[in-house]
């Protein structure tokens, strides 16, 4: 890993603004190529702000984003990003497509107007398909499936435009406990086998803190930004001050559900 | 049936447009139901009397205006109310629904007016609120022929980004669709092939010709392009078995091709009740 060679996202002195409250207050973090990134924090800390800004979803005020070493306001090359957003809030589970067609549409930006797939997009699709392990449901409707392979699907449909960096944004919502292992196993392979920069927004940092290479913790400011285990050195009693009472979702204790934390 | 159809001008007119419109109407359908959209047909037909009112009245009031094709200001009509519609979903961002009463009374109330303005009429109005299979002219046929090639091939060449839009319109925008033009350019289809619609199944029924074949479909195709095969099979079957019943038993056409779209929704529901009751038999 070229550490210094390949940032992937840098901001600098980042903030937004939503009305008159400050969300986001002088962000600096640099994201480096290569990295499985968990980004916690409490709820209203700006995590989802932050994404979107990423994104380019929302502009902020003051601060210099750059993706790919460009600037954003530049950048267009917008398919090498993919985003998987929290499954409950966009999606209908009546529609009828396929999870075919459903991977298919991840194709849209990139083939661009006007053009249709052709026999290696196809190709590309079903591979898409494969490596979230869903090849023999390929020609089910989508909402017959459980969430947590709803969820291996939106994976699938970002993967399909080859991207370098995929963001989710608590991807887990929804999805049977049981299949939250299994589903973080698979982000580990594709970011250690397909070398895509993962950056995740979760609660969850019980269960993926043997997953993640880092992990940035924020409360309207970033907090903390570095590898997983210098994170679990950190001083407990700090934490507690910057999460106030859900310290206990960095412990270790994987049988330890956290209610309360996600509104 | 077909002699006469050989035979009589208005009944090639009505069988060829029933054909196109058998098609375009369930095929944005499809869209109008899964984006969850159905009511904004209803809207917008009744706009579309609107504006065929104020042509019949304008035909009726004003000397020199003679012969006006309805059909014109009913899309004008249609088209605007479209817009309007789109700017109170926006002004209404938490109560979208809100914008189809508002555009459908209002649609209602100005044709009220209309009529009332003209005394009633003693032309076709019935004709254009439940279909007729005289109404339909020459001009009318190649309208409504150019403007649904030029839906079809839109939809062709939009095909991804629709489905995209329609299936997850906040990742449509995050990957940089231009969601809000694709949009507009889908609801002014949605307008056009409503006025189209009406001469055949009439202003009150046209919504049931967009949602009908589309609810029947859904509860047997698998995935989206299956989807708009049946909504589009289903639709042509009730629109020509509907214009052969009506000319056959003096029906309104609008009522018969309805009825027969209820009747193919009805065998689909238990056909899939059928087939998917079956396995669960087996496990007890």
């Amino acid at each position: 890993m070229n550490e210094k060679v390949h940032p992937i996202i840098d901001m600098q002195d980042v903030s937004y603004k939503y009305e008159k409250e400050n969300v986001l207050e002088r962000i600096n973090i640099t994201i480096n190529e290569g990295v499985f990134l968990a980004i916690v924090g409490p709820n209203g800390s700006g995590k989802s702000t932050m994404l979107k800004l990423i994104l380019g979803l929302l502009k902020a005020q003051s601060g210099k984003i750059k993706l790919f070493g460009k600037d954003i306001h530049k950048f267009k090359e917008w398919q090498r990003i993919g985003f998987v957003s929290q499954k409950a809030n966009s999606f209908n589970t009546g529609f009828p497509a396929t999870v075919y067609e459903v991977v298919a549409s991840g194709l849209t930006k990139k083939l661009g107007l006007f053009k249709f797939m052709n026999t290696e997009d196809k190709h590309k699709v079903l591979d898409a398909i494969d490596s979230v392990g869903l090849i023999q449901f390929k020609n089910r409707n989508i909402g017959e499936l459980s969430g947590g392979q709803q969820q291996r699907v939106f994976i699938a449909r970002a993967l399909v435009s080859d991207p370098k960096l995929l963001i989710l944004d608590e991807p887990t919502v929804g999805v049977d406990a049981q299949h939250v292992q299994s589903f973080y196993d698979m982000l580990e392979e594709l970011n250690k086998n397909r070398g895509i920069t993962l950056l995740l927004v979760t609660h969850d940092i019980g269960t993926i803190s043997d997953k993640v290479t880092h992990v940035a913790c924020m409360n309207k400011s970033l907090h903390f930004h570095g590898e997983t285990a210098e994170f679990e050195r950190l001083d407990k009693d700090k934490m507690s001050a910057f999460y106030g009472h859900d310290v206990h979702i960095l412990s270790h204790d994987h049988d330890h559900h956290h209610g309360g934390v996600k509104s | 049936m077909i002699s006469a159809i050989f035979q009589y001008e208005f009944l090639q007119n009505a069988f060829l447009t029933g054909i196109i419109i058998g098609i375009v109407a369930p095929l944005l359908g499809v869209y109008i139901v899964v984006r969850r959209l159905s009511l904004i047909a209803d809207a917008l037909s009744h706009v579309t009397l609107a504006g065929i009112a104020a042509s019949l009245l304008l035909e009726k009031k004003v000397l020199g205006i003679s012969g006006l094709n309805p059909i014109y200001m009913g899309m004008a009509f249609s088209v605007t109310g479209s817009l309007f519609i789109e700017k109170l979903r926006s002004v209404y961002k938490h109560y979208q629904e809100l914008a189809i009463p508002i555009i459908l009374s209002g649609g209602t109330g100005l044709s009220v007016i209309f009529i009332s303005l003209a005394d009633g009429f003693n032309t076709d109005l019935f004709g254009y609120l439940f279909g007729s299979v005289s109404a339909v002219s020459r001009a009318d046929l190649w309208l409504i022929l150019i403007i649904s090639i030029v839906i079809i091939a839109t939809i062709i060449i939009l095909y991804k980004e629709l489905f995209l839009l329609s299936f997850d319109e906040e990742h449509a925008k995050a990957s940089g669709i231009p969601a809000k033009t694709v949009h507009f350019i889908f609801i002014v289809m949605v307008a056009l092939v409503i006025a189209s619609s009406m001469r055949i199944v009439g202003i009150l029924l046209v919504s049931a010709l967009m949602t009908l074949p589309v609810a029947a479909s859904m509860r047997i195709a698998k995935g989206f392009k299956q989807t708009i095969f049946f909504s589009i099979l289903f639709g042509e079957i009730s629109v020509l078995g509907g214009l052969f019943l009506a000319y056959y038993l003096d029906l309104a056409p609008g009522g018969t091709i309805v009825i027969i779209a209820v009747l193919i929704l009805i065998v689909t529901i238990l056909i899939k009740k059928l087939t998917t009751s079956r396995p669960a038999k087996v496990q007890k």
